[in-house]
Protein backbone atom coordinates (compact mmCIF):
# COMPACT_ATOMS: atom_id res chain seq x y z
CA UNK A 1 0.00 0.00 0.00
CA UNK A 2 2.86 2.39 0.86
CA UNK A 3 4.83 1.22 -1.91
CA UNK A 4 2.06 2.16 -4.06
CA UNK A 5 1.90 5.42 -2.98
CA UNK A 6 5.39 6.24 -3.51
CA UNK A 7 5.52 4.71 -6.92
CA UNK A 8 2.52 7.20 -7.72
CA UNK A 9 3.55 9.61 -6.05
CA UNK A 10 7.43 9.46 -7.87
CA UNK A 11 5.31 8.60 -11.30
CA UNK A 12 3.97 11.45 -11.04
CA UNK A 13 6.94 13.68 -10.01
CA UNK A 14 8.64 11.86 -12.85
CA UNK A 15 5.97 13.18 -15.40
CA UNK A 16 5.81 16.70 -14.04
CA UNK A 17 9.67 16.88 -14.09
CA UNK A 18 9.74 16.02 -17.61
CA UNK A 19 7.32 18.38 -18.46
CA UNK A 20 9.04 20.96 -16.78
CA UNK A 21 12.25 19.91 -18.64
CA UNK A 22 10.24 19.99 -22.15
CA UNK A 23 8.67 23.11 -21.72
CA UNK A 24 12.27 25.00 -20.47
CA UNK A 25 14.22 23.65 -23.49
CA UNK A 26 10.81 24.66 -26.31
CA UNK A 27 11.44 28.10 -24.67
CA UNK A 28 15.19 28.13 -24.48
CA UNK A 29 15.14 26.91 -28.48
CA UNK A 30 12.38 29.98 -28.56
CA UNK A 31 14.15 32.38 -27.41
CA UNK A 32 17.25 31.49 -28.78
CA UNK A 33 15.33 31.41 -32.42
CA UNK A 34 14.12 34.44 -31.95
CA UNK A 35 17.61 36.47 -30.87
CA UNK A 36 19.36 34.84 -33.65
CA UNK A 37 19.43 35.85 -37.63
CA UNK A 38 17.45 35.39 -39.85
CA UNK A 39 15.01 37.61 -38.37
CA UNK A 40 11.62 37.43 -39.57
CA UNK A 41 10.31 41.27 -38.86
CA UNK A 42 7.50 40.48 -41.47
CA UNK A 43 5.78 38.16 -39.21
CA UNK A 44 6.42 40.07 -35.80
CA UNK A 45 4.72 43.14 -37.04
CA UNK A 46 2.11 40.64 -38.07
CA UNK A 47 1.93 39.53 -34.77
CA UNK A 48 2.01 42.81 -33.18
CA UNK A 49 -0.90 43.90 -35.05
CA UNK A 50 -2.92 40.52 -34.36
CA UNK A 51 -1.79 40.50 -30.94
CA UNK A 52 -1.36 44.48 -30.14
CA UNK A 53 -3.91 46.40 -32.71
CA UNK A 54 -6.32 44.33 -32.54
CA UNK A 55 -6.80 43.54 -28.77
CA UNK A 56 -7.17 47.88 -28.36
CA UNK A 57 -10.70 47.81 -28.07
CA UNK A 58 -11.35 45.06 -25.21
CA UNK A 59 -8.48 46.15 -23.47
CA UNK A 60 -9.60 50.26 -23.64
CA UNK A 61 -13.22 48.75 -22.31
CA UNK A 62 -11.87 46.56 -19.67
CA UNK A 63 -9.51 49.62 -18.35
CA UNK A 64 -12.33 52.11 -18.63
CA UNK A 65 -14.74 50.05 -16.12
CA UNK A 66 -11.96 48.87 -14.01
CA UNK A 67 -10.86 52.69 -13.53
CA UNK A 68 -14.62 53.84 -13.26
CA UNK A 69 -14.96 51.06 -10.47
CA UNK A 70 -11.97 51.89 -8.76
CA UNK A 71 -13.00 55.42 -8.46
CA UNK A 72 -16.26 54.56 -7.44
CA UNK A 73 -14.99 52.09 -4.47
CA UNK A 74 -12.36 53.87 -3.99
CA UNK A 75 -14.08 57.17 -2.85
CA UNK A 76 -16.84 55.60 -1.02
CA UNK A 77 -14.20 53.94 1.19
CA UNK A 78 -11.63 57.17 1.27
CA UNK A 79 -14.35 59.36 2.06
CA UNK A 80 -14.78 57.35 5.86
CA UNK A 81 -11.49 58.85 6.90
CA UNK A 82 -12.31 62.29 4.56
CA UNK A 83 -9.29 61.20 2.22
CA UNK A 84 -11.60 61.69 -1.06
CA UNK A 85 -8.45 64.02 -2.19
CA UNK A 86 -6.29 60.84 -2.31
CA UNK A 87 -8.68 59.15 -5.01
CA UNK A 88 -6.12 59.90 -8.05
CA UNK A 89 -3.23 58.36 -6.14
CA UNK A 90 -5.16 55.44 -5.44
CA UNK A 91 -6.53 54.53 -8.79
CA UNK A 92 -3.38 55.51 -10.48
CA UNK A 93 -1.26 53.06 -8.09
CA UNK A 94 -3.92 50.75 -8.30
CA UNK A 95 -3.53 50.85 -12.20
CA UNK A 96 -0.01 50.80 -12.83
CA UNK A 97 1.45 48.36 -10.03
CA UNK A 98 -0.97 46.07 -10.34
CA UNK A 99 -4.47 46.26 -12.45
CA UNK A 100 -2.66 47.28 -15.72
CA UNK A 101 -0.26 44.28 -15.81
CA UNK A 102 -2.62 41.57 -14.33
CA UNK A 103 -5.42 42.26 -16.34
CA UNK A 104 -3.94 43.13 -19.50
CA UNK A 105 -2.32 39.99 -19.10
CA UNK A 106 -5.42 38.35 -18.62
CA UNK A 107 -7.51 39.77 -21.38
CA UNK A 108 -4.55 39.05 -24.24
CA UNK A 109 -4.77 35.96 -23.19
CA UNK A 110 -8.59 35.08 -23.41
CA UNK A 111 -8.43 37.14 -26.86
CA UNK A 112 -4.98 36.17 -28.28
CA UNK A 113 -3.33 33.81 -26.58
CA UNK A 114 -6.02 31.23 -27.05
CA UNK A 115 -5.75 31.76 -30.76
CA UNK A 116 -1.94 31.02 -31.32
CA UNK A 117 -2.54 28.22 -29.57
CA UNK A 118 -5.65 27.11 -31.88
CA UNK A 119 -3.73 28.33 -35.02
CA UNK A 120 -0.38 26.59 -34.34
CA UNK A 121 -2.64 23.59 -32.82
CA UNK A 122 -4.74 23.09 -35.98
CA UNK A 123 -1.30 23.61 -37.91
CA UNK A 124 0.28 20.74 -36.20
CA UNK A 125 -2.92 18.36 -36.74
CA UNK A 126 -3.06 19.33 -40.55
CA UNK A 127 0.55 18.39 -41.21
CA UNK A 128 1.57 22.01 -41.69
CA UNK A 129 4.33 21.94 -39.19
CA UNK A 130 5.79 19.08 -40.65
CA UNK A 131 5.99 20.14 -43.78
CA UNK A 132 7.51 23.26 -42.89
CA UNK A 133 10.14 21.00 -41.67
CA UNK A 134 10.44 18.72 -44.85
CA UNK A 135 10.98 22.00 -46.20
CA UNK A 136 14.09 22.62 -44.24
CA UNK A 137 12.72 25.41 -42.46
CA UNK A 138 12.92 25.28 -38.83
CA UNK A 139 8.83 25.87 -37.56
CA UNK A 140 10.09 27.24 -34.17
CA UNK A 141 11.97 30.22 -35.42
CA UNK A 142 8.93 30.38 -38.31
CA UNK A 143 6.04 30.08 -36.08
CA UNK A 144 7.04 29.99 -32.42
CA UNK A 145 9.60 32.78 -32.65
CA UNK A 146 7.62 35.74 -34.35
CA UNK A 147 4.51 35.08 -31.58
CA UNK A 148 6.69 35.59 -28.81
CA UNK A 149 8.54 38.56 -30.12
CA UNK A 150 4.94 40.03 -31.08
CA UNK A 151 3.75 39.13 -27.74
CA UNK A 152 7.35 40.92 -26.01
CA UNK A 153 6.17 43.83 -27.68
CA UNK A 154 2.69 44.19 -27.73
CA UNK A 155 1.79 43.42 -24.24
CA UNK A 156 3.35 46.43 -22.45
CA UNK A 157 2.37 48.72 -24.98
CA UNK A 158 -1.40 47.18 -24.12
CA UNK A 159 -0.46 47.82 -20.14
CA UNK A 160 0.42 51.62 -20.93
CA UNK A 161 -2.58 51.51 -22.72
CA UNK A 162 -4.69 49.91 -19.80
CA UNK A 163 -3.56 52.37 -17.15
CA UNK A 164 -3.85 55.97 -19.17
CA UNK A 165 -7.54 54.77 -20.22
CA UNK A 166 -8.29 53.24 -16.58
CA UNK A 167 -6.75 56.51 -15.09
CA UNK A 168 -9.14 58.74 -17.60
CA UNK A 169 -12.07 56.44 -16.42
CA UNK A 170 -11.52 56.91 -12.77
CA UNK A 171 -11.09 60.71 -13.44
CA UNK A 172 -14.47 60.52 -15.50
CA UNK A 173 -15.89 59.17 -12.28
CA UNK A 174 -14.01 60.90 -9.39
CA UNK A 175 -13.99 64.14 -10.72
CA UNK A 176 -17.07 64.59 -13.20
CA UNK A 177 -19.39 62.27 -11.23
CA UNK A 178 -18.45 62.37 -7.86
CA UNK A 179 -17.17 66.06 -7.62
CA UNK A 180 -13.58 65.32 -6.39
CA UNK A 181 -11.22 68.43 -7.01
CA UNK A 182 -9.29 67.89 -10.43
CA UNK A 183 -6.47 69.34 -9.32
CA UNK A 184 -5.95 67.40 -6.21
CA UNK A 185 -7.56 64.37 -7.97
CA UNK A 186 -3.48 64.94 -10.28
CA UNK A 187 -1.77 66.85 -7.65
CA UNK A 188 -1.97 63.71 -5.11
CA UNK A 189 -1.49 61.15 -8.39
CA UNK A 190 1.56 63.15 -9.36
CA UNK A 191 2.91 63.39 -5.66
CA UNK A 192 2.81 59.56 -4.70
CA UNK A 193 3.33 57.56 -8.28
CA UNK A 194 6.77 57.45 -8.98
CA UNK A 195 9.12 56.20 -12.07
CA UNK A 196 9.77 52.98 -10.16
CA UNK A 197 6.14 51.96 -9.95
CA UNK A 198 5.75 52.26 -13.73
CA UNK A 199 9.05 50.81 -14.40
CA UNK A 200 8.05 47.78 -12.00
CA UNK A 201 4.88 47.71 -13.92
CA UNK A 202 6.49 47.32 -17.20
CA UNK A 203 9.06 44.55 -15.70
CA UNK A 204 5.72 42.70 -14.70
CA UNK A 205 4.35 42.86 -18.49
CA UNK A 206 7.15 41.76 -19.73
CA UNK A 207 7.15 39.01 -18.23
CA UNK A 208 3.51 38.57 -18.39
CA UNK A 209 3.76 38.40 -21.74
CA UNK A 210 6.96 36.02 -22.13
CA UNK A 211 4.55 33.64 -19.89
CA UNK A 212 1.91 33.77 -22.34
CA UNK A 213 3.97 33.04 -25.32
CA UNK A 214 5.69 29.94 -23.67
CA UNK A 215 2.53 28.31 -22.57
CA UNK A 216 0.11 29.38 -25.24
CA UNK A 217 3.04 28.34 -28.21
CA UNK A 218 3.73 25.05 -26.25
CA UNK A 219 0.28 23.56 -26.07
CA UNK A 220 -0.17 24.89 -29.81
CA UNK A 221 3.10 23.45 -30.80
CA UNK A 222 2.52 20.19 -28.86
CA UNK A 223 -1.32 19.60 -29.34
CA UNK A 224 -3.17 16.32 -28.71
CA UNK A 225 -4.77 14.28 -31.48
CA UNK A 226 -7.83 15.65 -33.86
CA UNK A 227 -10.30 18.41 -32.79
CA UNK A 228 -10.74 17.21 -29.16
CA UNK A 229 -6.60 17.44 -28.75
CA UNK A 230 -6.76 21.24 -30.03
CA UNK A 231 -9.96 21.84 -28.09
CA UNK A 232 -8.07 20.69 -25.02
CA UNK A 233 -4.95 22.87 -25.72
CA UNK A 234 -6.43 25.80 -26.37
CA UNK A 235 -8.56 25.34 -22.67
CA UNK A 236 -5.38 24.29 -21.29
CA UNK A 237 -3.52 27.11 -22.46
CA UNK A 238 -5.53 29.74 -20.90
CA UNK A 239 -6.30 28.26 -17.76
CA UNK A 240 -2.24 27.50 -17.27
CA UNK A 241 -1.33 30.89 -18.57
CA UNK A 242 -3.90 32.69 -16.44
CA UNK A 243 -2.98 31.04 -13.09
CA UNK A 244 0.63 31.51 -14.22
CA UNK A 245 0.15 35.10 -14.16
CA UNK A 246 -1.28 35.39 -11.28
CA UNK A 247 0.95 33.41 -8.95
CA UNK A 248 3.92 35.25 -10.92
CA UNK A 249 2.26 38.36 -10.10
CA UNK A 250 2.55 37.61 -6.29
CA UNK A 251 6.16 36.26 -6.67
CA UNK A 252 7.41 39.47 -8.91
CA UNK A 253 5.42 42.11 -6.36
CA UNK A 254 7.46 40.51 -3.67
CA UNK A 255 10.72 41.27 -5.16
CA UNK A 256 10.14 44.43 -6.78
CA UNK A 257 8.32 45.85 -3.77
CA UNK B 1 -10.63 -0.47 -69.82
CA UNK B 2 -9.03 0.33 -66.90
CA UNK B 3 -5.51 0.55 -68.95
CA UNK B 4 -7.05 3.11 -71.27
CA UNK B 5 -7.10 5.42 -68.04
CA UNK B 6 -3.11 5.47 -68.00
CA UNK B 7 -1.95 8.13 -70.78
CA UNK B 8 0.75 6.81 -72.95
CA UNK B 9 3.20 9.03 -72.11
CA UNK B 10 3.07 7.61 -68.46
CA UNK B 11 4.78 3.88 -70.08
CA UNK B 12 7.56 3.94 -67.28
CA UNK B 13 10.78 2.77 -68.35
CA UNK B 14 12.04 -0.30 -67.68
CA UNK B 15 13.27 -1.25 -63.93
CA UNK B 16 16.44 -1.28 -63.67
CA UNK B 17 17.40 -3.19 -60.37
CA UNK B 18 17.68 -1.42 -57.06
CA UNK B 19 20.92 -3.31 -55.89
CA UNK B 20 22.77 -1.13 -58.46
CA UNK B 21 21.97 2.31 -57.04
CA UNK B 22 20.01 3.08 -53.85
CA UNK B 23 19.48 6.70 -53.15
CA UNK B 24 18.08 5.85 -49.77
CA UNK B 25 18.47 3.14 -47.42
CA UNK B 26 16.85 1.92 -44.12
CA UNK B 27 18.95 -0.15 -42.19
CA UNK B 28 17.49 -2.37 -39.09
CA UNK B 29 14.57 0.56 -38.25
CA UNK B 30 13.05 -0.07 -35.44
CA UNK B 31 10.61 2.10 -33.52
CA UNK B 32 7.85 1.85 -30.55
CA UNK B 33 5.30 4.24 -30.32
CA UNK B 34 2.59 4.24 -27.31
CA UNK B 35 4.32 1.04 -26.40
CA UNK B 36 3.58 -0.84 -29.55
CA UNK B 37 7.04 -1.68 -31.75
CA UNK B 38 5.45 -0.01 -34.85
CA UNK B 39 8.69 -0.68 -37.06
CA UNK B 40 10.09 -3.98 -36.34
CA UNK B 41 13.80 -3.60 -38.16
CA UNK B 42 12.78 -2.27 -41.68
CA UNK B 43 15.17 -2.75 -44.50
CA UNK B 44 14.86 -1.51 -47.37
CA UNK B 45 16.40 0.34 -50.52
CA UNK B 46 14.88 2.91 -52.91
CA UNK B 47 16.73 3.11 -56.14
CA UNK B 48 17.84 6.25 -57.70
CA UNK B 49 15.55 7.66 -60.06
CA UNK B 50 13.03 5.15 -59.77
CA UNK B 51 9.12 5.01 -58.61
CA UNK B 52 9.10 2.91 -55.73
CA UNK B 53 5.44 2.03 -54.08
CA UNK B 54 4.93 0.99 -50.51
CA UNK B 55 2.26 -1.08 -49.82
CA UNK B 56 0.09 -2.56 -46.82
CA UNK B 57 -2.73 -2.34 -44.69
CA UNK B 58 -3.68 0.82 -42.82
CA UNK B 59 -1.83 1.19 -39.82
CA UNK B 60 1.60 -1.74 -41.02
CA UNK B 61 3.72 1.20 -40.50
CA UNK B 62 3.98 3.05 -43.79
CA UNK B 63 3.54 6.13 -42.96
CA UNK B 64 5.97 5.85 -40.79
CA UNK B 65 8.69 4.70 -42.98
CA UNK B 66 8.09 8.19 -45.20
CA UNK B 67 8.60 10.08 -41.72
CA UNK B 68 11.69 8.23 -41.40
CA UNK B 69 13.05 8.77 -44.46
CA UNK B 70 13.16 12.42 -44.44
CA UNK B 71 14.03 12.92 -40.42
CA UNK B 72 10.69 13.47 -39.46
CA UNK B 73 11.04 11.05 -36.78
CA UNK B 74 14.30 9.16 -35.55
CA UNK B 75 14.50 5.81 -35.21
CA UNK B 76 15.07 3.93 -31.45
CA UNK B 77 17.38 1.63 -33.42
CA UNK B 78 18.48 1.08 -36.83
CA UNK B 79 20.23 3.98 -39.55
CA UNK B 80 18.34 5.70 -42.26
CA UNK B 81 21.10 6.30 -44.79
CA UNK B 82 20.78 8.84 -47.80
CA UNK B 83 23.77 8.29 -49.85
CA UNK B 84 25.20 6.46 -47.43
CA UNK B 85 24.96 9.58 -44.95
CA UNK B 86 23.05 8.51 -41.55
CA UNK B 87 20.57 11.87 -41.88
CA UNK B 88 20.02 11.16 -37.93
CA UNK B 89 23.66 12.07 -36.89
CA UNK B 90 23.13 15.00 -39.00
CA UNK B 91 23.04 18.80 -37.19
CA UNK B 92 19.93 20.40 -36.92
CA UNK B 93 21.24 22.52 -40.17
CA UNK B 94 22.86 19.60 -41.95
CA UNK B 95 19.51 18.01 -41.91
CA UNK B 96 17.80 21.26 -43.23
CA UNK B 97 20.09 21.42 -45.97
CA UNK B 98 19.82 17.43 -46.66
CA UNK B 99 15.57 18.40 -47.03
CA UNK B 100 16.27 20.21 -49.65
CA UNK B 101 17.06 17.52 -51.53
CA UNK B 102 13.22 16.32 -50.56
CA UNK B 103 9.42 17.45 -51.54
CA UNK B 104 6.85 15.75 -49.67
CA UNK B 105 3.17 15.46 -50.69
CA UNK B 106 1.05 14.63 -47.48
CA UNK B 107 -1.89 12.52 -47.34
CA UNK B 108 -3.42 15.93 -46.59
CA UNK B 109 -1.93 18.00 -48.95
CA UNK B 110 -0.75 20.10 -45.71
CA UNK B 111 -1.23 23.46 -47.63
CA UNK B 112 -0.91 26.33 -45.54
CA UNK B 113 -4.67 27.47 -45.10
CA UNK B 114 -3.52 31.22 -44.10
CA UNK B 115 -1.99 31.38 -47.91
CA UNK B 116 -3.48 30.89 -51.33
CA UNK B 117 -2.54 28.78 -53.90
CA UNK B 118 -0.20 30.90 -55.38
CA UNK B 119 1.73 31.61 -52.25
CA UNK B 120 1.62 27.91 -51.17
CA UNK B 121 3.69 27.02 -54.20
CA UNK B 122 5.89 30.00 -54.07
CA UNK B 123 7.02 29.53 -50.47
CA UNK B 124 9.75 27.15 -50.45
CA UNK B 125 11.07 29.87 -53.17
CA UNK B 126 10.81 33.04 -51.19
CA UNK B 127 11.81 30.84 -48.03
CA UNK B 128 15.35 29.04 -49.53
CA UNK B 129 16.10 31.44 -52.71
CA UNK B 130 16.87 34.64 -53.51
CA UNK B 131 15.05 33.87 -56.49
CA UNK B 132 13.78 37.61 -57.39
CA UNK B 133 9.73 37.95 -57.17
CA UNK B 134 9.51 37.96 -60.64
CA UNK B 135 11.12 34.65 -61.34
CA UNK B 136 9.43 33.58 -58.55
CA UNK B 137 5.87 34.59 -60.11
CA UNK B 138 6.72 33.22 -63.10
CA UNK B 139 8.27 29.65 -62.20
CA UNK B 140 5.33 29.49 -59.76
CA UNK B 141 2.37 30.51 -62.73
CA UNK B 142 4.66 27.85 -65.03
CA UNK B 143 4.26 24.52 -62.27
CA UNK B 144 0.76 25.69 -61.74
CA UNK B 145 -0.53 25.73 -65.39
CA UNK B 146 1.09 22.09 -65.39
CA UNK B 147 -0.68 20.83 -63.03
CA UNK B 148 -3.97 22.52 -64.30
CA UNK B 149 -4.48 25.56 -61.34
CA UNK B 150 -3.71 28.56 -63.37
CA UNK B 151 -7.25 29.75 -63.04
CA UNK B 152 -7.23 28.80 -58.74
CA UNK B 153 -4.26 30.18 -57.72
CA UNK B 154 -5.99 33.34 -55.60
CA UNK B 155 -7.89 30.55 -53.87
CA UNK B 156 -7.40 29.07 -50.86
CA UNK B 157 -6.94 25.68 -49.29
CA UNK B 158 -10.81 25.52 -47.81
CA UNK B 159 -12.19 26.99 -51.09
CA UNK B 160 -10.54 23.54 -53.31
CA UNK B 161 -11.75 20.29 -53.89
CA UNK B 162 -9.80 17.13 -52.52
CA UNK B 163 -8.32 16.81 -56.43
CA UNK B 164 -6.95 20.42 -56.87
CA UNK B 165 -5.59 20.18 -52.68
CA UNK B 166 -3.25 17.42 -54.53
CA UNK B 167 -2.60 19.04 -57.33
CA UNK B 168 -1.40 22.22 -55.60
CA UNK B 169 0.44 20.23 -52.56
CA UNK B 170 2.24 18.24 -56.13
CA UNK B 171 3.25 22.32 -57.25
CA UNK B 172 4.49 22.75 -54.26
CA UNK B 173 6.14 19.73 -53.72
CA UNK B 174 8.33 20.08 -56.75
CA UNK B 175 8.77 23.44 -57.31
CA UNK B 176 12.22 23.88 -55.68
CA UNK B 177 13.20 20.97 -58.18
CA UNK B 178 14.09 18.04 -55.40
CA UNK B 179 15.71 15.18 -56.23
CA UNK B 180 13.79 13.05 -54.43
CA UNK B 181 9.63 12.63 -53.80
CA UNK B 182 8.15 11.34 -51.04
CA UNK B 183 4.35 10.72 -51.61
CA UNK B 184 2.07 9.95 -48.78
CA UNK B 185 -1.13 8.20 -50.30
CA UNK B 186 -1.67 10.97 -53.11
CA UNK B 187 -4.77 9.89 -54.32
CA UNK B 188 -6.47 8.33 -51.37
CA UNK B 189 -10.32 9.80 -51.00
CA UNK B 190 -10.23 10.50 -54.26
CA UNK B 191 -13.14 9.68 -57.09
CA UNK B 192 -11.37 7.21 -59.95
CA UNK B 193 -11.28 9.68 -62.49
CA UNK B 194 -9.72 12.43 -60.80
CA UNK B 195 -7.06 9.69 -58.89
CA UNK B 196 -5.94 8.90 -62.18
CA UNK B 197 -5.74 12.60 -62.97
CA UNK B 198 -3.59 12.55 -59.80
CA UNK B 199 -1.12 9.81 -60.87
CA UNK B 200 -1.18 10.65 -64.68
CA UNK B 201 0.62 14.11 -63.22
CA UNK B 202 2.83 12.21 -60.83
CA UNK B 203 3.91 10.16 -64.14
CA UNK B 204 4.08 13.08 -65.81
CA UNK B 205 6.62 14.78 -63.60
CA UNK B 206 8.34 11.69 -63.56
CA UNK B 207 9.24 11.32 -67.09
CA UNK B 208 10.19 15.17 -67.03
CA UNK B 209 12.36 15.39 -64.54
CA UNK B 210 13.10 11.59 -63.36
CA UNK B 211 12.89 12.52 -59.84
CA UNK B 212 12.97 9.65 -57.34
CA UNK B 213 9.54 8.85 -56.01
CA UNK B 214 8.37 7.01 -53.35
CA UNK B 215 4.62 6.58 -52.99
CA UNK B 216 2.40 5.20 -50.21
CA UNK B 217 -1.11 3.75 -51.80
CA UNK B 218 -3.80 1.63 -51.33
CA UNK B 219 -4.53 1.56 -54.97
CA UNK B 220 -4.63 -1.74 -55.50
CA UNK B 221 -4.10 -3.37 -58.38
CA UNK B 222 -3.91 -0.08 -60.11
CA UNK B 223 -0.88 1.09 -58.41
CA UNK B 224 1.44 -1.56 -60.07
CA UNK B 225 1.13 0.12 -63.36
CA UNK B 226 2.28 3.64 -61.55
CA UNK B 227 5.51 2.55 -60.51
CA UNK B 228 8.60 0.36 -61.17
CA UNK B 229 9.78 -1.15 -57.74
CA UNK B 230 7.11 -2.08 -54.70
CA UNK B 231 7.69 -2.86 -51.16
CA UNK B 232 5.25 -4.50 -49.00
CA UNK B 233 5.24 -4.16 -45.50
CA UNK B 234 3.18 -5.87 -42.78
CA UNK B 235 3.04 -5.28 -39.19
CA UNK B 236 5.94 -3.07 -39.22
CA UNK B 237 8.34 -5.54 -41.15
CA UNK B 238 8.92 -5.82 -44.72
CA UNK B 239 7.63 -9.02 -45.69
CA UNK B 240 8.38 -8.74 -49.96
CA UNK B 241 10.02 -6.56 -52.37
CA UNK B 242 10.51 -6.93 -55.73
CA UNK B 243 9.52 -5.52 -59.49
CA UNK B 244 6.13 -4.05 -59.97
CA UNK B 245 5.13 -6.89 -62.22
CA UNK B 246 7.17 -10.22 -59.55
CA UNK B 247 4.88 -8.52 -56.47
CA UNK B 248 1.90 -8.43 -58.28
CA UNK B 249 2.29 -12.00 -59.53
CA UNK B 250 3.69 -12.96 -55.28
CA UNK B 251 2.51 -16.39 -54.33
CA UNK B 252 2.94 -15.08 -50.79
CA UNK B 253 -0.68 -15.49 -49.41
CA UNK B 254 -0.49 -11.93 -47.22
CA UNK B 255 0.26 -10.22 -50.66
CA UNK B 256 -2.18 -12.35 -52.44
CA UNK B 257 -5.28 -11.53 -50.23
CA UNK B 258 -3.73 -7.82 -50.06
CA UNK B 259 -3.59 -7.48 -53.90
CA UNK B 260 -7.05 -8.93 -54.49
CA UNK B 261 -8.40 -7.39 -51.46
CA UNK B 262 -10.13 -10.54 -50.50
CA UNK B 263 -12.08 -10.98 -46.95
CA UNK B 264 -10.72 -14.82 -46.65
CA UNK B 265 -6.77 -15.09 -46.21
CA UNK B 266 -4.21 -15.07 -43.63
CA UNK B 267 -5.26 -10.94 -42.64
CA UNK B 268 -8.85 -11.69 -40.51
CA UNK B 269 -10.15 -8.59 -39.96
CA UNK B 270 -13.13 -9.41 -38.13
Amino acid sequence: MILAVAEALGGGAIRATRALGKMGVFLGVALARAATPPYRAGNVVKQVHFIGVKSVLVIVLTAAFTGMVLALQGYHTLRKFGSEGLLGSVIALSLIRELGPVLSALMVTGRAGSALTAEIGIMRIGEQIDSLETMGIDPVRFLVAPRLLGLILSVPLLTAIFDVVGIFGGYMVGVKLLGVNAGLFFGQMEANVELVDVTNGIWKSLAFALLIGWVCTFKGYFTGRGAEGVSQATTSAVVVSSVLVLICDYFLTSVLL
Amino acid sequence: MGKEMFCEPCALDPFTGAEQDPVLRLVGVEKTLDGRMVLDGISLEIPRGQITAIIGLSGAGKSLILKHMIGLMKPDRGQVLLDGVDINRLSRRELDAVRNRFGMLFQTGALFDSMNVFENVAFPLREKTDLPEAEVREKVRGILRKVGLEAAEEKYPDELSGGMVRRAALARAVVMDPEIILFDEPTTGLDPIIRNSILNLVCRTYHEHHFTMVMISHDLPDIFHWCHHVIVVHNGKVIEVGKAGEIQNSVNPFVRQLVEGDIAGPVQLM
